[in-house]
């Protein structure tokens, strides 16, 4: 009898040991990550990297301003693309749960998250490079609007979920039509949940560089017109990192540590506004 | 019997298959406080649901009949417009939790598209807050959240967020369920108060509430309305005999 607790209380210490050494385990990429990014990129980085334009092989300086900038600007196209739809989506499916249109939606939303974002990009390719027959930023913006979808749709059905009915009867109680109530009532109480999802969302296409091979496609210049092609930090990444130049390489690292940034501060203030802007009920 | 507010004509309702209430016959006394008691799941709460139209959006809810406010029946009239008349405050306080007091009080103009100005709006909140009680307590934090607030303070707020539109009818479903006796007190104390500016219908199941602030008392049993009658007859000489067994204890 003794001898079988001491045996169950091994195994215990067992299973502990090794939970607790995979979830140290799981940390490791991250830091390695992170180790590699400063020790190799942060030297690269200075003032001029952020504001000047990149240069041809062999000259010294260059920076990566363009990139930044259509990063950005990438970022506001598919923002404001997604964003509207992706919300209205989510209030539809919340407020009708047991309609066959939402079952159908919603199969089609947990598909639409697994496509590789390649394919995305070539649909952007066919809908919007091909028939204006030169690549844009535009087509790059509607590629990573798609990829954004999902995750704003999501997050935006399950926030609305947990919003109790009775705020809902409340407003219809005091003779407010649908739309106030949602707008004024519903969206208010979920906004923090709504823009965490955003944010989140964001963050996820920070960093694609396939949908944005033959769609926003690159650029060496600065550009700020949407339908232009334009440069963006992933692809900038990607071209100098299989370039055969070291000092390339070296940018590539900065970038990398640049783009790194831009998700971490993403994240946090992700974090800052579930704090902040939790509603109470 | 008084002047009638509210006519209700062979009302049924139904959720899905289940019929809920059976041809319900009332007449709503203006000015007074009617109550509507009876055991759990009678359909007390459809029954008022039903009056500002409230019942209709729930999933497989139907109603059939005849509900008149002034004569004019409320199934013909826009929903909106019904709700806008007879207000409602709910089981459990639910005051908007992204606003703050004084905008809690004004939602029903917001959400109504009436814009008003800064002078009517500041005099219809301190009126109104002074109506419930809850000014003096409230004064000083009006632009606080009302969420902030303690239960029986956050629902004499949702009182007042239904009477800062006038309506003409005020619909309570168990109103102090949720709270502390005290907290309860204040409100049946408010209840009391309001009926000389407004009408209330009060579901209760409680019965000394029933007893200690209505003036006439309705008693449903499996959805259909037993007796209706003035409070004091109800509770001393019912007439029918389910009355007398619910008011004994011996169901409910």
């Amino acid at each position: 009898m003794k001898k079988q607790i001491q045996k169950r209380i091994i195994k215990d210490k067992l299973f502990k040991i090794v939970i607790i050494l995979l979830s140290f385990l799981s940390t490791f990429p991250l830091f390695f990550i992170l180790f590699y990014l400063i020790k190799n990129g942060v030297f690269s980085l200075n003032f001029e990297f952020l504001i000047n334009l990149p240069k041809p092989v062999g000259e010294k300086g260059g920076g990566i301003a363009n990139a930044i900038v259509g990063t950005f600007i990438l970022i506001i196209i598919s923002s404001f693309l997604s964003i509207p739809i992706g919300i209205c989506v989510g209030i539809y499916l919340s407020e009708n749960k047991d309609k066959n249109l939402s079952k159908v939606i919603n199969y089609f939303v947990d598909i639409l998250q697994g496509i590789p974002s390649i394919v995305l990009g070539i649909i952007a390719y066919l809908w919007i490079v091909r028939p204006m027959r030169h690549f844009s930023a535009l087509s790059g913006g509607v590629a990573l609007a798609i990829m954004m979808l999902p995750v704003i749709i999501k997050s935006t059905e399950e926030t609305l979920n947990l919003i109790p009915q009775s705020l809902k009867e409340a407003a219809f109680s005091l003779g407010a039509p649908y739309y106030k109530t949602i707008l004024s009532i519903v969206l208010p109480a979920g906004i923090s949940g709504i823009t965490t999802g955003i944010l989140i969302s964001i963050s996820r296409i920070a960093g694609e560089t396939a949908p944005l091979l033959f769609t926003a496609f690159g650029n060496p210049y600065m550009n700020l017109n949407i339908f232009k092609p334009i440069e963006s930090l992933p692809h900038l990444i990607y071209n100098y990192a299989k370039s055969p130049y070291p000092e390339w390489h070296q940018k590539a690292w900065a970038a990398s540590f640049i783009l790194i940034l831009i998700v971490f501060t993403l994240n946090f203030i992700s974090k800052l506004v579930v704090k902040r802007w939790k509603v109470r009920f | 019997m008084e002047s009638e507010i509210l006519r209700i004509e062979n009302l049924n309702a139904y959720y899905f298959e289940n019929h809920v209430l059976k041809d319900i016959n009332l007449k709503i006394p203006k000015n007074k406080v009617t109550a509507i008691m009876g055991p759990s799941g009678c359909g007390k709460t459809t029954l008022i649901r039903c009056i500002n139209r409230l019942h209709e959006l729930s999933p497989g809810a139907r109603v059939i009949g005849k509900v008149f406010l002034h004569n004019e029946n409320i199934y013909e009239m826009e929903a909106m417009m019904v709700r806008k008349k007879i207000g409602m405050v709910f089981q459990k306080p639910n005051p908007f939790p992204t606003m703050s007091i004084y905008d809690n009080v004004l939602s029903g103009y917001h959400l109504n598209g009436i814009k008003l100005s800064k002078s009517e709006k500041d005099r219809i909140v301190e009126e109104t807050l002074r109506k419930v009680g809850l000014w003096d307590e409230v004064k000083d934090s009006l632009h606080r959240k009302g969420t902030f607030l303690s239960g029986g303070q956050q629902q004499r707020l949702c009182i007042a967020r239904a009477i800062a539109l006038s309506p003409e009818i005020l619909l309570m479903d168990e109103p102090t369920s949720a709270l502390d006796p005290i907290s309860a007190a204040k409100i049946e104390e408010l209840i009391l108060n309001l009926k000389e500016n407004y009408t209330v219908v009060i579901v209760t199941h409680n019965l000394q509430q029933a007893a200690r602030i209505s003036d006439y008392t309705a008693f449903l049993f499996m959805g259909e309305l037993v007796e209706f009658d003035k409070t004091e007859k109800i509770f001393t000489v019912p007439s029918d005999p389910r009355t007398e067994n619910y008011l004994l204890g011996k169901f409910g």
